[in-house]
């Protein structure tokens, strides 16, 4: 029987069968950044282990750094003293380190692929659930907790049971105006926050084939949210020219045989998952959460649902609580909802292609009054690319805040924060309560809903703004 | 890692679904570099409501959390685990766990023991009537038991062995070192090598 895309990366990677136990998995690249890796290097020293292969392993500073005044120390002493950690470890055990003012730092699911360290069939890990994001290429991607990075760094492999598999079939083509976002958060609120739970999710069809591998990351990415251990999409040409000359691509003679090997990432006509789903793409409009979990959200032209419309009562009390936290009543139309802030940025939308995106929305336009608009590339690369194209201006034109690279607002792990009672739209993938600072709520949107949110003020597409 | 067998202790209801763990542990608090002293941050923002169950008097000391589904969503850090453990949580049951959660918790043997939603709601009665009845997870029989009310769990077979022997993964898997080295042997050139 054929195999599928999943199945095919994992049997490549298996170092020791487990007949019963987890098997034994060989990891490709081990991604590191500073706020869950410590404590594993702390229990290599405690065991007097040596960390396996520093060649295969890279780290970068992106959570907790700020994005203002990144040639100055670290105000925060705390932050600080877990940035300077992972400098001290990485020196220590050998390790590649993109510390903050390096051309290539960023968030580490944006460095990984501008590097080329992302290519199809591989096996990646790092302690961050959305290390789903490199699934985009056809690499088996998951986040992996710090016990389990530091099983990655002693022994460079981690004994996993087989994940299952599930097929999301997108039947038609995405209409024009809707974008890789609201085609995942469509997805998340359809099968829940816990619907891909053990599964390995394949995104299929011709609404992703005509995606360019950024839209693809940002679909993969938000695989976690509907609680999936990975999420993945078959190479194919648009894959392998995003990865040719890039500076870690293989080159010569390697290019010919990684591309013969790549081909042959697909999921055979004849193979079965454990699961399919169909949803049809040229139904789907933008969408928006409304609620405090990923799976809380509804098409932008709709209104905020009413608690007793869910017979389920465990998820009706969900949606009270999160009525209740997120300030909103049932029946108010979501576009009429006003917000504070918005976030630009993130491993979900903080790559070129999203602040082009927006840039173009939102060129020879203003932010609404009192409406503050943070713009936060996910990488320097990133940051320089957007400002040779002048987006920069485009951005600090309609005034905006032209910021660093890092996690920033997507955590509030840094400075950049909401306020308590603050309401964001944000082109992150957590609406969890407090996610962007104590007390904060937010509205998770795609690049363009971001732009036209932030001139109108409520949220809005594209679609609702006067011409210019 | 301690072997964990059978726990006896009084237990919590949390009446909540999709706890995830930017609620068990707020982001601030994971700027520390340490494993432990995370007590201070379980919950951090919930047990600012004096009527949070954590904060009733009648839980307090209670080591077992029962919680709606979809508990551990979001986030992959293990310092979730860590507060609830430095907080004193041995077990936590729900009809469904995230799936890094689970992994992580396995990992510091923290157990999540999987009942049925209606046996969630069962222990949530038991535990508002009587706050201080104990509460027993046995990991070799796979019950929980409160009083009269017993029910079965269900925990994977593998952490299940790890739990009741209370065995280090790292140790297992070194083990199979040379199966390690002979897989590196065969790995193909065009695979990316940082220096
Ligand atoms: S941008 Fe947000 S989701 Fe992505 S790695 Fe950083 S904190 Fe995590």
């Amino acid at each position: 029987m054929g195999r599928t895309l999943a199945e095919k990366v994992w049997s490549d990677h298996i170092v020791h069968e487990g007949d019963g136990l987890p098997d034994l998995l060989y990891i490709d690249m081990h991604l590191v950044h500073e706020v869950t890796s410590p404590q594993a290097f702390d229990g290599l020293r405690a065991t007097g282990r040596p960390l396996r292969r520093p060649d295969l392993t890279i780290a970068t500073e992106d959570h907790n750094i700020p994005t203002v005044d990144v040639d100055k120390p670290i105000a925060d002493p705390i932050s600080r003293i877990q940035v300077e950690t992972l400098r001290k470890n990485c020196e220590e055990f050998g390790v590649t380190l993109f510390p903050l003012g390096d051309l290539e730092q960023g968030i580490v699911h944006v460095v990984g692929p501008q590097m080329g360290l992302t290519q199809p069939g591989m096996t990646i890990v790092c302690g961050d659930s959305h290390t789903s994001t490199h699934g985009a290429f056809g690499a088996l991607a998951f986040g992996i907790g710090t016990s389990e990075v530091e099983h990655v760094m002693a022994t460079q492999t981690l004994p996993l049971k087989p994940f299952k598999t599930m097929a999301i079939n997108f039947e038609g083509e995405l209409p024009l105006g809707v974008s890789a976002k609201d085609l995942i958060l469509a997805v998340i609120a359809h099968i829940g926050t816990g619907g891909g739970q053990g599964y390995v999710l394949e995104y299929r069809g011709e609404a992703i084939k005509g995606l360019s591998m950024e839209g693809r990351m940002t679909i993969c990415n938000m695989s976690i949210e509907a609680g999936a251990r990975a999420g993945m999409i078959a190479p194919d040409a648009t894959t392998f020219e995003f990865i040719k000359g890039k500076p870690h691509a293989p080159r010569g003679e390697d290019w010919t045989t990684a591309l013969s090997y790549w081909e042959t990432l697909v999921t055979d006509p004849d193979a079965k998952f454990d699961k399919e789903i169909t949803i049809d793409a040229s139904s789907l409009r933008p969408f928006v959460t409304w609620g405090t979990n990923p799976g809380q959200g509804l098409p932008l032209d709709q209104a905020v649902p009413d608690p007793q419309s869910f017979s389920d009562p465990v998820e009706r009390k969900a949606v009270e609580n999160a009525l209740a936290y997120m300030g909103l009543v049932p029946g108010q139309p979501l576009k009429e909802i006003a917000v504070d802030t918005v976030f630009l940025g993130s491993c979900t939308n903080g790559r070129i292609e999203d602040l082009r995106a927006a840039a173009n929305v939102i060129k020879n336009r203003k932010v609404a009054q009192g409406v503050r608009l943070l713009v936060v590339p996910g990488s320097t690369r990133v940051r320089i690319e957007a400002e040779h194209e002048g987006l920069d201006k485009i951005f600090l034109d309609a005034g905006a805040e032209w910021r660093g690279a890092g996690c920033s607002m997507c955590l509030a792990m840094n400075p950049d924060k909401l306020t308590p009672g603050e309401r964001s739209a944000s082109t992150s993938n957590r609406n969890f309560e407090g996610r962007q600072g104590p007390g904060g709520r937010t509205h998770l949107v795609s690049p363009e809903v971001a732009a036209a949110t932030a001139v109108r003020g409520t949220l809005s597409d594209p679609t609702d703004l006067v011409e210019v | 890692m301690d072997a964990f067998t059978v726990h006896t202790g009084t237990a919590a209801p949390l009446h909540r679904s999709n706890v995830d763990t930017d609620q068990i542990i707020p982001a601030e608090y994971l700027k520390r570099i340490t494993r432990h002293g995370f007590e201070d941050a379980l919950f951090a923002s919930w047990r600012k409501d004096p009527e949070f169950v954590l904060n009733l008097p009648q839980y307090e000391g209670a080591s077992i959390l029962i919680a709606g589904p979809d508990f551990g969503t979001g986030s992959s850090r293990e310092h979730a685990v860590w507060a609830l453990q430095d907080y004193g949580f041995k077990v936590i049951l729900s009809s469904r766990f995230a799936d890094i959660f689970r992994g992580n918790s396995g990992k510091g043997g923290l157990l999540t023991a999987v009942i049925p939603q209606d046996a969630i709601e069962k222990l949530w009665e038991i535990t508002e009537l009587s706050p201080s009845a104990p509460v027993t997870v046995d990991l070799q029989a796979l019950t929980v038991t409160a009083g009269d009310y017993r029910c079965e769990f269900e925990v994977d077979e593998y952490v299940r062995w790890r739990l009741l022997e209370g065995l280090d993964d790292i140790g297992i898997t070194l083990e199979h070192s040379e199966a390690i080295s002979e897989f590196e042997k065969n790995r193909p050139s065009f695979k990316p090598v940082l220096k």
